[in-house]
């Protein structure tokens, strides 16, 4: 069966080459990578082979300046996490015939991410920011004697084997929404991790993890896509676990932060009205001592009331509230 | 057809131009909308990350209230999509969930026996109302106009709670209204993409970055405008556009409508109808573009 692959190849004059067309879509400020050109090739393979299939066979009988990262071929090892049809995928793990739209499959280095050469990304950003979250067990003292293991139930690592499925090959990240414009965001694999860390109940720095990750670039910066939920080839949903360590932290105490002050500003209009108060939402969660944050939000209500764009102003509840309000009473927890 | 409609609080708060426009919609379509005045807040993920329980008990109350209605219930809001799917789902799914959170409702009058279908109004027009309807409904043709489809994410992802793995052309429906009403679909990469809004009061410059980059991508692939099943998308890429301009040092000056207000143009409304003279960035450019004015 023939198929139709397009390959984004590292230019490495800078310029584009002849017919060629700019890689990025429109070049965002996050996107560092140099100028790439794309270039068709044709392979002969199987109904059933995969886009790596193809990219092996390109290099090895028709191109063999072709870099490509790639180890075991069966996504376990993370190598060969690249941009297929725009978004990220493990080449090993992606079938042709799934992936052809107009009659081609484009693959290329993902613009999130430095270029080495052609489809090899650097990775630099990656172990970055898996180091920055301490990816390693911090012990409980005393350490049990050298005859003893740490002895965990089944229940507490029930609950963290979805993380413990990571193989670092960097998907999430690559088409993460937030680092795309944020490269300082720890981003959602090191975060995954870092539940994976804070969660495990042989851990004894859990309560300093969760004050390092409530710090700007950490769980507050996730603008909650679910971009790494759907691209995660290993069913990690790195997404998830921000949202359990946002809990976590908030129930440890780590509350000074506009994350936690919108979920309190969020719950307590819902409680008292049963929806929504958009006219209290903003300031409350910038912070009312916030003056330079308040003062960054004016012209946007400006423009919003000239337009006509602004709630009512007198916010009234939905009929029937006394229910919600019921509701919170019995499972509002903190927001009661 | 008679549908429980959920308008979300952001329709009657700060975009009450959807809220104007879906109604004004509704009968050229044949929708009945019975409004569930009485449902709350979904919450909008919000509380579900924070007390998953009280988020099943406030969505079950809602589902509960479009079954007794005896009809599905319509959204007009990809973030209450998004948010009522996913409850849907996992009370579904999940007995011990879905008592528990009857358990909690069971005395207001109100027990979810799992039977609600949660449906934008988007995917009604395909599944429930049909495009054949939709065709005579049109009135006026959008050709000449470039639009570029933007979903917000929780229509789109996570796709399981969504029905997308069955349904995998709910992917595609904004490109395929945008034609049928005689514009063309312009394809960016953006149209997927998170708009930025969820970070707005964490984040500013970042979220405003991130949408306004999408809207710029859009625009060089010339888009006369943007439309969006979103309202919270709407509050971000409309309502900030000038100081995302800002952020980005660019002149961005790209109109964003609601999906119900797109389709009542092609159904003949006046512009001042549907409200598009009440957005922040000025709607006039492109209206003019299918002779209208506002």
């Amino acid at each position: 069966m023939q198929f139709t692959i397009e390959v984004g190849r590292f230019n490495p004059e800078g310029t584009y080459a002849e017919n060629a067309v700019p890689g990025a879509p429109f070049p965002a400020p996050w996107d560092r990578s140099p100028a790439r050109r794309y270039q068709t090739f044709t392979v002969d393979l199987p109904e059933h082979a995969v886009v790596l299939d193809a990219l092996i066979a390109i290099r090895e009988y028709q191109d063999q300046s072709l870099a490509v990262r790639c180890a075991c071929r069966s996504a376990i090892c993370g190598s060969c996490a690249m941009w297929i049809n725009g978004h990220a995928n493990l080449a090993c793990k992606s079938k042709l015939s799934a992936f052809t739209q107009d009659g081609k499959t484009r693959v290329e280095s993902p613009p999130s991410m430095p270029i080495i050469r052609d489809l090899v990304c650097d990775m630099k950003p990656f172990w970055d920011k898996h180091l920055a979250v301490k990816p390693w067990l911090q012990n409980k003292q005393p350490v049990p004697p050298p005859n003893e293991e740490y002895r965990v139930s089944n229940a507490a690592m029930e609950e963290l084997i979805q993380e413990v499925s990571c193989i670092s090959c960097s998907a999430c990240l690559m088409d993460c929404e937030s680092f795309a414009v944020n490269p300082d965001f720890l981003g959602p694999q090191a975060l995954a991790q870092a539940f994976r860390y804070a969660g495990d109940p042989r851990d004894a720095e859990t309560k300093e993890r969760l004050a390092e990750y409530s710090k700007p670039g950490g769980i507050w910066d996730c603008t909650h896509c679910y971009e790494c939920v759907t691209q995660c080839p290993k069913g990690v949903a790195p997404l998830e676990q921000i949202l359990k360590l946002r809990k976590m932290a908030v129930d440890a105490g780590f509350t000074d932060n506009a994350g936690t002050r919108h979920a309190d500003a969020f719950a307590e209009s819902v409680r008292d009205s049963g929806r929504l108060n958009e006219l209290t939402l903003m300031p409350k969660s910038v912070g009312f001592f916030n003056i330079v944050g308040q003062i960054k939000t004016l012209p946007s209500a400006f423009n919003l009331i000239r337009a006509g764009k602004f709630p009512p102003l007198i916010h009234k509840a939905i009929p029937g509230v006394n229910r919600i309000k019921t509701i919170f009473e019995r499972v509002g927890g903190r927001f009661k | 057809m008679k549908v429980a409609f959920y308008p979300g609080c952001v329709s009657k708060g700060a975009c009450p131009e959807l809220y104007v426009s879906a109604k004004a919609i509704a009968e050229p379509l044949g929708l009945e909308l019975k409004e569930l005045y009485e449902a709350p807040c979904t919450g909008a993920g919000v509380l579900s990350e924070q007390n998953p329980q009280l988020a099943d008990a406030l969505n079950g109350l809602t589902l509960a209230m479009a079954e007794s209605e005896g009809a599905d219930l319509m959204t007009i809001c990809s973030t209450c999509q998004g948010v009522l799917s996913n409850h849907n789902y996992h009370l579904k799914e999940d007995k011990e969930r879905m008592d528990r959170a009857n358990a909690t409702i069971g005395d207001q009058g109100f027990t979810y026996k799992g039977t609600t279908k949660v449906k934008h109004l988007l995917w009604m027009l395909f599944e429930d109302i049909g495009i054949d309807r939709v065709k005579a409904a049109i009135k006026r043709k959008l050709t000449g106009l470039k639009i570029a489809p933007f979903y917000g994410c929780y229509i789109l992802r996570p796709e399981e709670s969504l029905g997308l793995k069955e349904r995998p052309e709910r992917k595609t429906y904004l490109q395929q209204l945008i034609s049928l009403l005689g514009a063309e679909p312009v394809e960016y990469r953006g149209s997927t993409k998170c708009c930025g809004f969820p970070m707005l009061t964490f984040n500013r410059d970042k979220a405003l970055a991130m949408g306004g980059n999408h809207i710029m991508e859009a625009k060089e692939k010339g888009a006369d405008l943007l439309v969006t099943p979103c309202p919270l998308c709407h509050l971000n890429l409309d309502g900030q556009q000038p100081d995302a301009g800002r952020v980005l040092k660019k002149d961005i000056g790209v109109p964003i409508f609601h999906l119900p207000q797109l389709l009542g143009l092609a159904f003949g409304m006046d512009p001042s109808e549907l409200r598009l003279d009440h957005h922040v960035v000025p709607t006039k450019g492109a209206l003019e573009k299918v002779e209208l004015k506002v």
